[in-house]
């Protein structure tokens, strides 16, 4: 009788893992080790130093980047905290308020932001803007970065309150608490983790777009994504990979705080 | 059976059962006002006659959709010809994001089952690998990758001093670095739908076929592929969609010889050379080939779930 396959295990898959790994870790690594090169020039590797993280910061061009970090930085949490509050209150009339009218349509329309091409977003929002005669600004960005959030942000909030039984609720309304007091005492704090990842994910979402900011940002604002590829479209300079490689890392942070707030949630359970 | 009783109770009368309009009201107001709305406009501008200085006026015209199909030489007086330039940008986009979508999924693919096939914590620290470099800012990963191949770059740079090849390969401002850069992009988004496909595979399907000595080619073509199917054609979708508009991997990447759509809309808004009507007209062509494509994969879905 001929050997039993083993049947979980293709030869060459692993290799075929370990190269996908490389090939989407390769270019970030590089770009990580380059931002320490004490070179003026991108291409030779002059020995390290901290020279382009100091320009980043105190250099010529760090007041137009800090400004833009800042702007970065409030939109995206203005965009977060908005559509994650948005996004809970779609999660509970999807998850916990029962056959309505409207409801199938309502799901579509929280996911709609994730299908239409962002490119198509961008020129849409734009062209109404003009249309309806709003001076584009900070709030066309945060408007814009709101509703593609939305879906990013329920995500994690509908899978955790999925997980959490309505008896809890039904408990507390058969001890005469009123629907209200059930929703701020009872679910909101189980749902927690969920509202924490749903906001992380938001808030990076906001923080990396580029192509929708780009067309409503209007004249004289930037967001760090705008500033960084402003400057790209005059070459990669040292200094461009300090900033990604710092942009970078938040993503990595959060992205993990995230995932580990999920977990954690999980593991109470 | 308590609990029986309780999910019945609860399914009949929900929480928060008569609120759900009240709930949806915020995602409606600024979903509709902010996406549908201004979907609905554009769609309306796309029908409206151009002002020379990058302005519109308000005269329904075809023109828009007249100049992407047809071409009436200068004066716009000649006989109509079959317009071959933005036609060709299409097919350009959706074969540069076919090839990238083909590439994801060879590697996409093995990734996934090994994954799939891991256990416990291993799995979910894999899966965690994956995932990271998407949430990284798409433009620092294009910048990053632009960086990579550059003729001087340090992928060169590396392969001459090892003597694997002594004239730089020219990569960058190629439709290859265009296809390189959107595999890059969307990678993770083919990983992740065919996992989840293959983490529910039943195992005793291979084990029945590998009994009754079906080789391991067999099994794969035979049983795990049409199981995993709906996976990997969600993997495909969602790397082929947001590839074919792209505007990042074309413009960075690709140079002014490899324009996709992405950069045909981008174009027809800046400044005073562009022209709305026309940007909104190709919008809404992207708009439909991709909703096409959706619908295509929700009635595939449809009929999955009824099999």
């Amino acid at each position: 009788m001929a050997k039993k396959l083993d049947i979980r295990h293709f030869p060459g898959f692993l290799p075929i893992t370990y190269l996908c790994l490389f090939l989407l870790y390769a270019p970030l690594i590089i770009v990580m080790i380059y931002s320490f090169n004490d070179s003026n020039s991108i291409t030779n590797w002059g020995g390290l130093s901290l020279r382009w993280y100091e320009d980043v910061f105190w250099g010529i061009e760090s007041q137009k980047f800090k400004k833009a970090a800042l702007n970065s930085l409030l939109i995206a949490v203005a965009a977060a905290i908005s559509s994650t509050s948005i996004a809970t209150m779609a999660a509970t009339a999807m998850l916990r308020a029962g056959k309505f009218r409207g409801k199938s349509i309502g799901f579509a329309l929280i996911n709609l932001p994730l299908m239409v091409p962002e490119i198509v977003t961008a020129v849409a929002l734009l062209v109404f803007f003009s249309m309806i005669g709003f001076t584009t600004g900070y709030m066309t960005i945060l408007v814009a970065h709101i509703v593609f959030c939305i879906p990013f942000a329920y995500l994690p909030i509908a899978a955790r309150m999925q997980s959490i039984e309505e008896v809890y609720e039904q408990a507390a309304l058969d001890l005469y608490a009123t629907r209200f007091q059930a929703f701020r005492l009872i679910l909101l704090p189980l749902m927690t983790p969920g509202i924490i990842s749903g906001f992380l994910l938001a808030f990076i979402i906001s923080l990396d777009d580029f192509i929708i900011t780009n067309f409503v940002k209007g004249a004289g604002i930037e967001t760090l994504p705008t500033a960084i590829f402003g400057a790209v479209k005059q070459g990669i300079k040292p200094n461009i990979m300090a900033i990604s490689t710092l942009l970078l890392l938040v993503s990595v942070v959060f992205v993990t705080l995230s995932y580990l707030v999920g977990r954690m949630g999980q593991n109470k359970k | 059976m308590a609990g029986a009783l309780t999910t019945s109770k609860a399914s009949n009368n929900s929480t928060y059962a008569g609120l759900g309009n009240l709930l949806m009201l915020p995602s409606w107001l600024i979903i509709g006002f902010f996406l549908v709305l201004p979907v609905g406009m554009m769609l309306i501008y796309s029908f409206l006659t151009k002002e020379f200085r990058g302005g519109i006026i308000w005269e329904f015209s075809l023109a828009a959709y007249d100049q992407f199909f047809f071409d009436r030489g200068l004066f716009g007086d000649d006989p109509a010809k079959i317009e071959w330039t933005y036609i060709k940008i299409f097919w350009r986009s959706i074969w540069q994001a076919a090839v990238a979508t083909f590439f994801c999924l060879i590697i996409g693919f093995p990734t996934a089952w090994f994954i799939a096939t891991r256990t416990g914590n291993s799995r979910s620290i894999w899966l965690f690998l994956i995932t990271i470099p998407y949430w990284v800012n798409l433009l620092i990963r294009t910048i990053s990758m632009k960086f990579l191949i550059r003729d001087t770059g340090p992928m060169n740079e590396f392969l001459i001093s090892t003597g694997i090849i002594s004239d730089p390969i020219h990569i960058i401002n190629t439709n290859f670095a265009v296809q390189l850069g959107l595999f890059y992009s969307y990678l993770p988004f083919m990983v992740l739908p065919i996992y989840a496909s293959v983490e529910r595979y039943n195992f005793s399907l291979s084990e029945a076929a590998a009994d009754l000595y079906a080789s391991r080619l067999t099994i794969l073509q035979k049983i795990i592929l049409p199981t995993v199917k709906p996976g990997i054609i969600a993997g495909c979708i969602l790397v082929f969609v947001p590839s074919l508009g792209a505007f990042l991997a074309p413009d960075l990447l690709g140079g002014a010889k490899n324009f996709m759509i992405g950069s045909l809309i981008e174009e027809q808004f800046k400044g005073n050379a562009g022209n709305w009507p026309f940007g909104a007209a190709v919008s809404m062509i992207l708009l439909s080939m991709v909703l096409i494509v959706l619908t295509y994969y929700a009635r595939q879905q449809s009929k999955e779930g009824r099999r």
